[in-house]
């Protein structure tokens, strides 16, 4: 773990349009392993956030337990944040996203706390399409308990005590899609370039945005016989393209060459465009999706980036018809319906 | 078939008599039931009706019964005077529990097996699947007027007054008027029979009064969801489970009515069916979290589910209302029958040393203040507050007094810090103890740009709410938490006292829905020459007046409907009673306990202490 935080900052760091410079970002000190993807995640969380210029005290993070829910004590310091039980984040969350329509969700888990004790959950926050970005940071073991085998690793990868995981994985990216997830997204901890967009655009994106980032374990699962360890995933990351992403108030001036380049445009009038590397993969189809991810798995490549994205579904809150104003706004003048309707319910019961 | 005259008839009793209805389940029996008892209380006659049903959706037995009594005792009484056994299957169970010179009425259109006729009691035969079949065509309606039927002999029998009986049915096929001719057809049919074939009215029959005043006639669980409305909660997140489903169908029944935007057609609430009850508890918290009232209803397998989010929820300091429809445990238990099994469970939900405040309810208007005081009492302490109501309370229709809303009242939400606030002081703590009370200031997401945000977490932390593992600031968080107990004891509704100096050595102490039979058994007692106090709790942590009732008797009776007196461990724990003083009266079979149990019981132990005279059990039936 890094001991001391510089509080040094150069004196022209560069401001976003809010006038907050990257420190406004950041959070406390990681009591992580020195190395460790998550870190790495963090960053891009704080870079993303940064980038789009928004108000931190109206992001929330929401956690389980596990490695990567300590994450959000490490990014966002001007952020409420809320550390939960194991595997219950997104119940913690969709309750909390009920209260308050207008802020930002960011939830963080792990392998363990998604793919096995909160798989229920995981699956159940998709279905509603609970607007939020749901990110799992992904090493294949149980860091916090020393280096167990998680329901992600691979069948065949070997730990550090050289142990052969003999279980199928749990896939949460084709998962996701199954489930009906409206954004999925793939990345790696070590790939900056284009974990920030692909944030950016889950952030925008109108409705539950998961994103699977392999983040190797430095400690306990970055051994050689790992399909988590940072060789290996760079080794076998194939990009279905490369992401930027276009806020709203930037025209897109970019020409892209036919036939390889598509833009999505998200609900605010965002534009997520991608330059296409796999062919015959279309983002907004969820048939080519699947498709690409399977192929991509028997060639025993990570396919990253941009998976699948469908804008034409409201988030929970659309399906539930909630007003405008936040539920945690509301006062007794529009919650309480007083005595004379009261009286009216007394009637009836007579 | 006219009623014998061997037997002896007893005297004329007017207004007091319990009638048992024995149906099968799904054939429509509920609404033809719930008639007889609403028009003996538009009579202005005190009526309590039970539901003894089955965990099935239909063919299995199920039974209702309403006790009348003119005096206004509201719990099941012992003894059925007047059944009507229109289910083969369980008609041979049925035909023993009428009362010596009680009543049976049976669908006569079939001959009665031998092996069913009792000496002792009466018959009334009524041909209603015969007089159903002949009148009416469509079979659903032959089965559904079947019913109708044996009201209408009833009305003649008991002298319901006809013309309640159509008002009722008026009202409730008001918008599909065509339905309300046949409902007659076949009340008059019953009626016509009755009259012609027996000797009315029988030997216990009604007469109008008026005993009602302005009271309501609803079911606890109705009466919940209405005060969920009304206490501001603008999030219900739950997971169906017998008998607490119905409090989140009424609250999202009367939230769809009276919190729809009016411009604009957007609701003003949320409700998720989560899919499982932690899910549920989960989406609690982090609607508490971030300050909107939130809540969820479960029964006993539900709170089992949840003990780790209340325990996150007790620990972390964030508020959530929880409503416990008990029901017949352990495990699945018996789904569809009432207990009060859950307090130990609910008072120390959670591993680790964990407590929390319960609300215990005795009738609806109770259900629905206590449901909205919970979402003021959550604000306030910044911890789960639990209402703990039962299967008998929630699913039951409860006499009660009407709802009542103070006008200009405002929701206390407890101390939470705004912007203005945060930007006049120094550096924020969360969990820094101001004024003494135990109770920290709160922040709500999105507050401040730069101040007051924190992490909400489980694991042990400092006052500012930084993770630590150091002992003393563990130590010290831990005390605070009893020091906000002890605040909570000034909170929570006090107990209901039902003498101002003590009368007698003895006591009674009891709470939910074992206060109408404990009132019941206490006037019983009282006839007999044993005097005994009453105390009802309404809430725990106990306060001092609940201390100074036990310490001022030598005896005091628990009254409870648990197997191991769960009340009375929470007294002995919290108050360091000398366990001898307290008594267990218990009632732990499913079925709501009864005046006569709880009378018996207390009259026997009181006697093998020789403390009474003689053997009273024989004249307490």
């Amino acid at each position: 773990m890094t001991y001391l935080k510089p509080l040094f900052r150069h004196p022209r760091l560069p401001k976003n349009k809010l006038g907050y410079t990257l420190k406004e970002y950041e959070g406390g000190i990681s009591t992580l392993c020195a190395g460790c993807g998550h870190d790495s995640i963090s960053a891009t969380i704080v870079q993303a956030c940064f980038e789009l210029a928004i108000e931190p005290h109206l992001v929330a993070k929401i956690s389980g337990i596990g490695c990567s829910s300590k994450t959000p004590a490490y990014f966002l310091g001007n952020s409420h944040g809320f550390n939960s039980v194991h595997g219950r984040m997104p119940s913690v969350a969709t309750g909390a996203n009920m209260a308050n329509k207008n802020m930002v969700y960011f939830g963080v888990s792990g392998d363990g706390d998604t793919a096995s004790i909160g798989m229920g959950q995981f699956v159940h926050a998709i279905r509603r399409n609970l607007n939020m970005v749901y990110i799992v940071m992904n090493n294949g073991c149980y860091g916090l308990t020393k280096g167990q085998d998680s329901a992600t690793a691979d069948v065949g990868s070997a730990s550090k005590s050289g142990h052969i995981n003999p279980f199928q994985p749990v896939d949460l990216a084709s998962l996701a899609v199954d489930l009906g997830a409206t954004f999925v997204a793939q990345s790696f901890s070590g790939d900056k370039q284009q974990l920030v967009p692909l944030i950016k655009a889950a952030i925008q994106h109108q409705g539950l945005a998961f994103i699977n980032v392999m983040s190797p374990c430095v400690t306990f699962n970055n051994n050689p016989g790992s399909t988590k360890s940072y060789d290996y995933v760079r080794e076998h990351m194939h990009a279905t393209g490369k992401t930027d992403f276009v806020p709203q108030e930037k025209s897109i001036q970019a020409s892209y060459a036919e036939g390889t380049d598509t833009a999505v445009t998200l609900h605010d009038g965002s534009v997520m465009s991608l330059h296409k590397l796999a062919p015959d993969w279309d983002p907004e189809d969820r048939l080519s999706a699947v498709n690409a991810m399977q192929q991509a798995r028997a060639k025993n490549e990570i396919l990253t980036g941009l998976l699948y994205i469908h804008t034409g579904y409201g988030d929970l809150h659309k399906i539930l018809n909630t007003t405008d104003t936040a539920l945690n706004r509301l006062n007794e003048k529009s919650l309480c319906p007083g005595q004379k309707t009261l009286d009216t319910i007394n009637a009836g019961l007579r | 078939m006219t009623i014998s005259s061997s037997l002896p008839r007893p005297e004329a009793r007017v207004n007091d008599f319990v009638a048992r209805f024995a149906n099968v389940n799904g054939t429509g029996s509920a609404s033809a039931n719930f008639l007889f008892a609403k028009a003996i209380f538009r009579m202005g006659i005190p009526v309590t009706p039970k539901n003894i049903f089955p965990s099935n959706i239909q063919g299995l037995p199920t039974w209702y019964e309403v006790r009348v009594s003119e005096k206004g005792y509201l719990g099941r009484r012992e003894g059925i005077d007047l059944l009507v056994a229109v289910n083969a299957q369980s008609m041979k169970q049925d035909i023993t529990s009428v009362r010596e010179g009680g009543y049976l009425m049976y669908d006569s259109t079939k001959k009665l097996a031998p092996d069913l006729i009792r000496d002792d009691i009466h018959y009334l035969g009524v041909p209603m699947m015969e007089l159903a079949n002949e009148q009416f065509s469509n079979p659903r309606q032959r089965q559904l007027f079947k019913n109708i039927i044996y009201v209408g002999a009833l009305a003649v029998l008991l002298q319901i007054e006809f013309s309640v009986l159509e008002t009722l049915l008026k009202e409730q096929f008001a918008g599909k008027e065509k339905l309300i001719a046949p409902n007659l057809k076949a009340l008059k049919l019953g009626m016509d029979y009755a009259r012609e074939h027996f000797d009315y009215p029988l030997d216990f029959y009604l007469e109008r009064r008026d005993l009602i005043g302005n009271k309501i006639m609803v079911d606890g669980n109705t009466a919940c969801g209405l005060g969920a409305v009304y206490g501001g909660a603008t999030v219900m997140a739950w997971y169906p489970i017998t008998p607490s489903t119905s409090v989140a169908e009424a609250f999202e029944k009367y939230a769809s009515k009276y919190r729809v935007d009016p411009i604009t057609g957007k609701n003003q609430y949320a409700v998720v069916q989560a899919e499982d009850e932690l899910a549920a508890m989960g989406m609690v918290i982090g609607a508490n979290w971030n300050g909107a009232r939130a809540l969820t209803a479960t029964s006993g397998p539900g709170v089992s589910l949840m003990n780790e989010f209340i325990g996150l929820a007790y620990f972390a300091e964030v508020p959530a209302v929880l409503i416990d429809v008990q029901r017949a445990g352990p495990s699945t238990g018996m789904p569809t029958r009432t207990q009060q099994s859950d307090i130990t469970l609910a008072a120390n939900a959670s591993h680790g040393d964990s407590k929390h405040p319960l609300l215990f309810p005795s009738t609806p208007k109770e259900c629905f203040e206590m449901t909205a005081e919970c979402f003021d009492l959550a604000d306030r302490l910044q911890t789960p507050i639990i209402l703990m109501t039962d299967l008998d309370l929630g699913m039951n229709d409860h006499m009660s007094e009407p709802f009542q809303w103070e006008k200009d009242r405002k929701y206390d939400r407890g101390k939470v810090l705004n912007k203005e606030e945060l930007d006049a002081m120094g550096r924020y703590g969360r969990y820094l103890d101001q004024e003494g009370d135990g109770i920290p200031y709160r922040t709500y997401p999105g507050t401040h740009p730069t101040k007051g945000a924190f992490t909400t977490r489980g694991t042990s932390r400092d006052e500012y709410a930084v993770y630590t593992e150091d002992s003393a600031a563990y130590k010290r968080n831990m005390d605070r938490l009893l020091v906000k107990w002890e605040t909570a004891k000034s909170l929570v509704p006090k107990p209901q006292l039902y003498q101002e100096t003590n009368q007698s050595d003895w006591g009674m102490l009891f709470f939910g829905t074992s206060a109408f039979s404990s009132e019941e058994a206490r006037d019983l007692l009282a006839a007999r020459e044993i005097p005994l106090d009453a105390l009802r709790i309404k809430a725990f942590p106990f306060g001092k007046e609940t201390e100074a009732f036990i310490h001022s008797h030598q005896l005091v009776f628990v009254i409870e409907q648990n197997r191991d007196g769960q009340m009375r461990s929470l007294l002995i724990q919290e108050m360091q009673h000398d366990p001898h003083r307290l008594v267990s009266i218990l009632n732990y079979d499913g079925m709501p306990i009864t005046a006569d149990q709880i009378a018996l019981k207390i009259a026997d132990y009181l006697k093998q202490k020789n403390a009474v005279p003689h053997d009273l059990s024989e004249t307490l039936i």
